[in-house]
């Protein structure tokens, strides 16, 4: 057993945190978030070609630093630290994600145009009936000729307005809740009939309800097997999904350490508000909360390569915890901050929207120790 | 002891639905319907419906411009409002600065506000809070000082809720700073539009402005419009706080948001059934239930106190406690149910185009409304003030 990081993965932080510590700067992102587009693309190229870090988790064979969950974690936690609005998630990991695991042509053709900072992937899997349920789908792909051709509708799909790709989930068989007749398709987002509605998130990000209408695209868009697709998005998701935690260790600490920095700082009836024993304790529940946030996304990012089963109870288990976890820090970094937490000026209400965001992604916590229970408890129905 | 309405009670509730039905603004429900934002015109207009009637100040008394009813009847009007969903009229005027006049001002001050207040006429703020001075609110530093039969007022207040639309402001200011620091500040009224008043935005998480920074520069103030006397306007402030216990724990409101939870529960999918199916979320629903269920007989057995003489005690805390948390509480059932359209931000931005609509409508403010709760169990004395002045007044530590 070893917990430590190695020289690499120290200078990947340390590098990362560097770059955004000026780019990310509280000012900084208010006014990219404002401006049109949402975004500075300048910063996505940055971390491309000044740093050359979006090939971190990539192998060497495909032109990366030979990471993987690891750094993709270290990445995030960085990410989550300045609450930054890079579709490193998007693109890297689940993008990046789908295309190692698949393979093929177009995997070798896509991931150097990731790590060059040219290719923008959003994930379109979540649709307005389906909640977390992955597999349930309306979105249809019907075999025509050699190709397919997409109808449907995706849900708040992040990154989408910047997208030049989409990795979209659809049914090639199959009734709407079913496993079998899940595929992947890998898109470009210019593709006639597909149909977006941009906007903005409450945490910053923007979105975009995203419409097939008569999508047709090549075979050698299907990353994976026709139909079989299911156990693959699961494990990019579970992936994803880890990762978010590690956005969420960055996140939380910050709540936490400019709550703590606050307490000492503001003073109320002659003396700093830290002094009073409630807001101690609470603070302390608070560090004990982030520290168990840390443990329990290390846990998970351990664990992703485990039989399917093990892994998916591993990961469910830590967002659970995470979503909970994320809340208590959240809403306590705001409360003790008095009316000053809830204004737009601060960026502790910023941290406290993105934790909040953070803990519906990819799931909540019922979800998850829903899907926990029926993987390990199935004896106690 | 019972539980049952009277026949005459139920009489009243039955016109009180009656007047909702065929008065309440029809463009004004729409709005509420669309979750637009409400603007000081939206208040009004339900405000001024009320006045005409002559049931905008139920909690006031007769002699002053209030309805004489009973606390059953109280009961009844602030449920009936919520049933129906009524908007919650300003507070600041009605439930606030008038008692405090009508307590504690001269023949001339009642005379000059009191109808103001009741026909909607007179916007009124509260400046009590400072960007040193929250929870510590006898630390106020706006200085007031004596010129002939005028006071100079100096200072900056905070967190001033609707101070953009307000015409009067009631304000505590410091007349004294050689005195223990409760017994040195004064009870004024501030016309809004006096000279030497800014007054500047403060957004907040939801992006909403609601609440102000009011700054004060040499502001000329006539001695006339003090309530009662010099230095003793603690006196005031402490009556405000304690008065408002009607209302304070958001009852009527909460059933109302519980049933907008279970609207929107049953309406989300999860799998092949309904999220209020879900028996993760339709515990949470019945834990709310009863928390809310415990909240509303607290009410009433303070206000049976109430009744029977007893004035206003240190369980207006209990009240604000609980019924704070269980609003945050509701609105966070609320981000949960609606999934991931609890993310798109809808502020300024039209949802115009029907053929690719975002997400459901109950579900657009989800996120900023459970965000903005967040003020809860801040303003009105912090849940930890509160859990103080039990600690202190109730349990004697
Ligand atoms: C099963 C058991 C085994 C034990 N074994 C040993 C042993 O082997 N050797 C030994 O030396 N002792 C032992 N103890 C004693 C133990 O260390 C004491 O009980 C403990 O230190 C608390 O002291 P107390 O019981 O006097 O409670 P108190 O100190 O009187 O505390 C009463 C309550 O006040 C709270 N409190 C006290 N001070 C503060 C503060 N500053 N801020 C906030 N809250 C405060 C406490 O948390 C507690 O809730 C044992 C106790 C138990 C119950
Ligand atoms: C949306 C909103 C609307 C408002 N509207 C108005 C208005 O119209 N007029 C007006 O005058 N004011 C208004 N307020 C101000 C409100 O009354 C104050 O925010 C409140 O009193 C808390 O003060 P503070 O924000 O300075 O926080 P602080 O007093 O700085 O408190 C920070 C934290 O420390 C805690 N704390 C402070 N003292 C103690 C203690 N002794 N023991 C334990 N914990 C303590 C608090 O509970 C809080 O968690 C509004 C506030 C908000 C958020």
């Amino acid at each position: 057993m070893d917990f430590t990081y190695t020289e690499t993965q120290d200078m990947l932080r340390d590098t990362l945190a560097r770059f955004l510590a000026d780019t990310y700067d509280f000012d900084k992102r208010q006014k990219m978030i404002a401006s049109s587009g949402g975004r500075d693309p300048g910063i996505w190229k940055g971390l491309a070609t000044d740093l050359g870090i979006l090939s971190a988790p990539f192998s060497e064979e495909q032109g990366g630093l030979g990471g993987g969950a690891l750094e993709n974690m270290i990445m995030m936690e960085e990410f989550g630290k300045v609450i930054a609005i890079e579709p490193y998630l998007q693109t890297v990991v689940i993008g990046g994600g789908a295309l190692k695991a698949a393979g093929g042509p177009l995997a070798d053709a896509l991931i150097p145009e990731i790590i060059a900072g040219n290719a923008i992937i959003a994930f379109a899997y979540a649709e307005p009936q389906g909640r977390y349920d992955l597999a349930n789908l309306r979105t249809s792909a019907k075999k025509d000729g050699a190709g397919y051709v997409l109808n449907g509708h995706k849900g708040v799909v992040y990154a989408a307005p910047w997208a030049t790709h989409l990795l979209v989930t659809a049914r090639t068989g199959g009734s709407q809740r079913e496993a079998a007749g899940v595929s992947l398709f890998l898109v470009d987002a210019k593709t006639p009939g597909i149909v977006r509605r941009d906007y903005p998130c409450v945490d910053g990000f923007q979105a975009s309800e995203v419409y097939f209408e008569n999508v047709a695209v090549s075979a050698d868009a299907l990353l994976g097997g026709e139909g079989t697709g299911l156990p693959l998005i699961e494990q990019i998701v579970d992936e994803a999904t880890v990762a978010v935690c590690g956005e969420a260790c960055g996140v939380t600490r910050k709540l936490h350490e400019g709550t703590l920095d606050y307490s000492k700082q503001r003073q109320q009836f002659g003396q700093p508000i830290g002094r009073f024993q409630v807001l101690q304790h609470r603070m302390a529940d608070m560090f004990l909360e982030v520290e168990q946030i840390v443990s329990m996304t290390l846990m998970a990012t351990l664990k992703l390569d485990l039989p399917a089963d093990e892994r998916k109870a591993a990961v469910s288990l830590a967002k659970a915890k995470v979503s909970r976890s994320a809340k208590f820090v959240g809403q306590n970094a705001i409360q003790t901050h008095g009316g000053i937490g809830i204004t737009q000026e601060l960026a502790i209400g910023h941290y406290f929207k993105r934790a909040t965001m953070i803990e519906g992604q990819f799931g909540s916590a019922d979800f998850h120790l829903d899907r926990f229970e029926r993987l390990t408890l199935a004896d106690a129905a | 002891m019972n539980l049952e309405f009277s026949p005459e009670e139920l009489a009243f509730r039955d016109e009180v639905r009656t007047f909702i039905a065929e008065n309440y603004p029809q463009d004004l429900r729409g709005k509420q319907d669309e979750g637009d934002e409400l603007g000081k015109e939206d208040f009004l207009s339900w405000h001024r419906i009320l006045h005409k009637k002559g049931w905008v100040a139920p909690a006031w008394p007769v002699e002053y411009g209030g309805t004489g009813w009973t606390a059953t009847q109280k009961y009844i009007w602030s449920e009936e409002t919520a049933r129906a969903d009524c908007i919650r009229l300003m507070p600041f005027g009605l439930a606030m600065v008038g008692p405090v006049i009508y307590t504690f001002g001269t023949p001339e001050q009642k005379a000059q506000f009191l109808p103001r207040i009741l026909s909607g006429e007179d916007w009124w703020c509260q400046g009590y809070s400072e960007p040193g001075s929250g929870s510590d609110l006898a630390s106020l530093r706006t200085k007031a000082v004596r010129d002939g039969d005028h006071y100079i007022v100096n200072g900056q207040k905070t967190w001033t809720t609707m101070a953009q639309h307000a015409d009067w402001g009631f304000f505590l200011v410091r007349t004294n700073s050689d005195v223990k620091q409760q017994e040195g500040i004064s009870f004024l009224l501030i016309n809004m539009k006096s000279p030497g008043i800014t007054v500047r935005p403060i957004i907040t998480l939801g992006g909403e402005h609601e609440v102000n920074e009011v700054w004060l520069e040499d502001v000329r103030v006539p001695v006339s419009q003090r309530i009662y006397e010099e230095d003793k306007g603690w006196t005031c402030a402490k009556f405000l706080l304690a008065h408002e216990r009607t209302g304070i724990a958001g009852v009527a409101a909460s059933k109302r948001g519980i049933e907008r939870v279970k609207s929107i529960a049953r309406t989300e999918l999860d799998g092949d059934r309904s999220l209020l199916a879900n028996p993760f979320f339709k515990r949470k629903v019945a834990e709310l239930e009863m928390d809310l269920t415990a909240l509303e007989f607290t009410e009433l057995r303070s206000l049976a106190g109430e009744n029977a003489g007893k004035g206003p005690g240190p369980e207006s805390s209990l009240l604000k406690i609980k019924g704070s948390e269980i609003q945050q509480r509701l609105t966070e059932l609320s981000l949960e149910a609606v999934g991931h359209y609890g993310a798109p931000y809808f502020r300024g931005f039209g949802d115009g185009d029907n053929e690719h609509p975002i997400g459901p409508d109950y579900a657009h403010r989800t996120a900023p409304t459970y965000f903005n709760a967040r003020k809860t169990t801040i303003y009105g004395g912090s849940n930890e003030i509160q859990r103080n002045i039990i600690a202190k007044m109730v349990l004697g530590l």
